[in-house]
């Protein structure tokens, strides 16, 4: 193994710190169910669940998938094709009238 | 280093099986991506019923989150085993991915059932179609995901998959959590943003 492979894969998270992530996880899983059944959230619900669902996918790409801590090229390799597909979906819901400025 | 580890290599240092997985995530973004537009696209666009607020049910479909999400940190834990060289960890833990992986296979095939009963099927609207498609391509790459899990603890029993075989464990892991990923936006989407 190369010395920059050494030094751009680093160490993965430890056992303690997945438990945490799993534990965050559960929590913000809790919440989001919890918020989609009070009334007085419904207003702010969209805005609150997206938000809560992409904390999620960041702790789970980020942790779980090692991209936090793994050599950049994975983060492009990933992040490229990922921001095309928010893109076209986001196109798409402007163009059939689901979203509109 | 020896040959067959050189080969896996490319001229950044990084293992090519591994930048080919990433590629491969990459690529199923665009695959989700599109069926989760078409899905929200024809969202509420159904001229007959059932419909999502008739029908869903979030209790039922909560769990079944919580259990992917579980299975998820048994990937992890085994990962983990695997690299420390521990091999019964690496069983008890690619076992129970593997276990949580059908448990959520089994909520699903309840969930596609009742609905069947109930009469919404692929055919009867915009939503069946696109709530089908969208979930049951979730569904076929958790059971892809199974019996990969399944492969890599045959090969632990055959005693092939020690510390310095860490990586297949790894591009295994990458490709659940992705699907894990998919189901959180799915979760939040179809079922949440009703």
């Amino acid at each position: 193994m190369s010395e920059r492979l050494q030094h751009d894969e680093q160490a993965h998270p430890g056992v303690g710190t997945y438990l945490t992530v799993a534990g965050v996880l559960t929590v913000i899983t809790l919440v989001e169910v919890g918020v989609f059944y009070v009334p007085a959230f419904q207003g702010l619900l969209a805005p609150v669940l997206l938000t809560l669902s992409a904390v999620k996918f960041v702790l789970v790409v980020g942790f779980y998938m090692h991209l936090k801590t793994d050599h950049h090229l994975f983060r492009v390799i990933f992040a490229v094709p990922l921001l095309i597909a928010m893109a076209v979906m986001v196109a798409l819901l402007f163009l059939f009238g689901v979203i509109a400025l | 280093m020896t040959h067959a580890e050189a080969t896996h290599h490319t001229s950044t240092g990084l293992d090519s099986r591994k930048i080919g997985m990433w590629a491969f995530i990459g690529s199923e973004c665009l695959l989700f991506g599109s069926l989760i537009s078409t899905y929200l696209v024809y969202q509420g666009k159904s001229v007959a019923g059932p419909t999502t607020h008739e029908i869903l049910n979030i209790p039922l479909t909560s769990v079944s989150t919580f259990v992917l999400l579980m299975s998820s940190l048994a990937m992890v834990l085994a990962l983990a085993a695997v690299t420390r060289g521990d091999t019964l960890w690496t069983r008890v833990w690619l076992a129970t991915t593997a276990l949580l992986g059908l448990i959520f296979l089994g909520f699903q095939a309840y969930e596609f059932t009742t609905f069947v009963h109930e009469g919404l099927t692929l055919q009867t609207n915009l939503f069946g179609s696109t709530f089908f498609v969208l979930t049951g391509t979730h569904g076929a790459h958790v059971a892809v995901g199974v019996l990969w899990l399944l492969s890599l603890l045959v090969r632990s029993f055959q005693g092939k998959l020690g510390a310095e075989k860490a990586l297949n464990v790894e591009l295994a892991g990458l490709y659940w959590h992705f699907v894990d990923v998919v189901w959180i936006v799915i979760f939040t989407v179809v079922y949440l943003l009703q």
